[in-house]
């Protein structure tokens, strides 16, 4: 009897040493890739619910535009210029920017779609922190729909955050309001 | 008159045989025709020796704005990431008065590839550590996570235990009272760190899983701190790995502004073999934040196997605290909390300690913040007074 369950400790133990090392030589490259740009621009085109064209433009971030940048993030945006896109409507266009912010550790990227001075949409395509994924959630994310910000550059509503993801919070509510203030910027070009 | 002059001249000129014979023959014309032809196509190729340039100088200009760019800011995440947090108390309870930097904490992280990744945090308790001296240097985090697909995680080494709000979110600028909550300080027990793996997978959006295995606790088995919850933590020094412990939590974060945890905890055995006294934890919490409000509830409870933990009253450990908060800005928040715990619940003995905070946080700025809180003790433990803050993390 006793050997018996010896035997199947054994046995056991051999098929946990097997998976152990059958999950160490896994080679995961696991990015936490929730949407794509391409994905976000189909998704702005329809939510808008209008024809829209959008085209790509370069935004050369000047010592000016990173200034303002620095008030919002404490810090200068890591880039020589920004890429985005805009729609080719004269009297209100909409335009798109794929920005990144560290929350704690690492750079989440974002989508932001702005038209009229007002967010229409805000999704995480990729998320790379160890906490705070739930930033991606639709429920959470959905907070920025029609946010602009107020006379001091706030955002102008509240946002309920995340308890223990504070930093991710705060990255997005950022990057919200630098997306607010590139649209401005374009925009009066 | 005249335009009847400029008439006569035209006429003169184009009669005049001299302009007749200046005329160039067809071979000349072809001649001119064939040069310009060759000054054309020398332009052409001049142009296209521009474009070429102008496309190589583009090329180039970008191919060095994307090698600036990568080693900007964001883009240079294969570099240690250095953070940290502290904060100085100055606390004053039944006129017995103290100051303290009680905390001065690093973070050290480094990125080896996209999927795995090192995290550690050392920490200087009270400012002075060594012979006779009040504070300890301690290392509470320190371990290897590997990402298993984009909703599972597996980490090594030595980590915060998943229990209760403040045990792995304790940065000063997050949470409200200057002294953290006495309840998970001293039933939790937090700040609580093992060595050990531990696994967590994301089930749905905003519902996660974390199960871990790692080492255990190892009370005194005698004298007045016998059975005692926090007298246990081994800190993972040198520690006694005879009985091991295994911990699941389940986590809900899918409403904005609400998170609602459990976490099971069993101890083979908190001596460490000296009794055989298995034990088992649980914890419930509630966090909830909309507008202005907030709230945070948590309860937990151990319970100690064996007549040894019995004979003290230290079989059933637990408490609870319940703190409503209002935001009134970005840098104003007032909050009340209201604990009361009882490390002899096992006895029939009015043991039970109670205390309420009562104050304000003042944040200058997101990661900084000034605190202030009146405290009053009753039940087990009496006193009253108030305490002073200062935090910070980056």
């Amino acid at each position: 009897m006793l050997n018996n369950v010896n035997l199947i400790i054994s046995i056991n133990v051999r098929r946990f040493l097997v998976m152990c090392v059958l999950l160490f030589n896994a080679q995961p490259v696991f990015a936490k890739v929730y949407l794509s740009a391409d994905t976000f621009v189909e998704q702005v085109v329809q939510l808008t619910n209008e024809p829209i064209h959008f085209k790509s433009n370069t935004l050369w971030l000047n010592q000016a535009i990173q200034s303002e940048i620095k008030t919002i993030l404490d810090h200068p945006y890591a880039k020589l210029r920004l890429r985005y896109k805009i729609s080719q409507s004269q009297q209100s266009p909409t335009t798109i920017w794929f920005l990144d912010e560290i929350g704690k550790e690492r750079p989440i990227s974002f989508a932001v779609a702005v038209k009229n001075q007002q967010i229409i949409q805000i999704k995480v395509l990729e998320f790379r922190e160890s906490r705070g994924y739930e930033i991606h959630i639709p429920a959470f994310s959905q907070q920025f729909d029609n946010i602009g910000v107020d006379e001091n550059g706030k955002l102008n509503k509240n946002i309920d955050g995340i308890t223990g993801a504070t930093m991710s919070v705060n990255a997005m509510k950022k990057i919200s309001r630098v997306a607010l203030l590139l649209h401005e910027i374009v925009v009066k070009k | 008159m005249k335009t009847k002059a400029i008439a006569l001249a035209v006429a003169g000129i184009l009669s005049t045989p001299n302009l007749y014979a200046a005329e160039p023959s067809n071979q000349e014309l072809l001649d001119i025709l064939k040069k310009q032809q060759s000054q054309i196509e020398a332009l052409q190729e001049q142009l296209k020796k521009t474009d070429e340039k102008v496309k190589e100088s583009d090329q180039k200009i970008e191919s060095s704005v994307t090698a600036i760019e990568e080693n900007l800011g964001t883009s240079s995440t294969k570099m240690p990431s250095i953070g940290g947090y502290g904060e100085l108390h100055y606390n004053n309870i039944e006129d017995s008065e103290s100051i303290d930097f009680h905390r001065f904490v690093l973070f050290f992280g480094h990125e080896f590839t996209d999927s795995i990744r090192f995290f550690s945090e050392l920490e200087l308790e009270h400012s002075l550590a060594g012979d006779g001296k009040p504070g300890e240097v301690e290392l509470e985090q320190a371990y290897i996570e590997m990402d298993l697909s984009d909703t599972s995680k597996l980490k090594a080494g030595l980590f915060l235990v998943p229990v209760g709000i403040l045990n792995e979110t304790h940065e000063p600028p997050t949470f409200y009272g200057v002294e953290r909550n006495p309840v998970e300080k001293n039933i939790i027990p937090a700040t609580w760190w093992e060595a050990g793996a531990g696994f967590n997978t994301q089930l749905n959006d905003g519902l996660s899983l974390d199960l871990a295995i790692h080492s255990g606790l190892s009370v005194p088995t005698d004298g007045s701190k016998s059975f005692l919850i926090r007298s246990g933590r081994q800190k993972v020094a040198s520690a006694d790995a005879d009985s091991l412990a295994y911990t699941a939590r389940i986590k809900y974060t899918a409403v904005p502004g609400l998170e609602l945890a459990a976490s099971y905890q069993v101890q083979s055995d908190v001596t460490q073999g000296a009794f055989g006294a298995d034990a088992n934890l649980i914890t419930a919490h509630a966090a909830y934040n909309s507008g202005h409000f907030g709230l945070r509830a948590l309860y937990a409870s151990w319970s100690i196997d064996g007549l040894e933990a019995e004979a003290v009253g230290r079989d059933t450990q637990e408490g609870f605290y319940v703190e409503p908060s209002y935001r009134i800005n970005e840098s104003f928040g007032l909050f009340a909390r209201y604990n009361a715990w009882d490390n002899n619940a096992g006895d029939s003995d009015e043991t039970e300690k109670r205390q309420t905070n009562i104050g304000l946080n003042y944040w200058p700025h997101e990661d900084v913040v000034f605190k202030l809180d009146v405290e009053n003790r009753t039940g087990a433990q009496d006193g009253s007074g108030f305490n002073l803050g200062v935090g910070y993390q980056f």
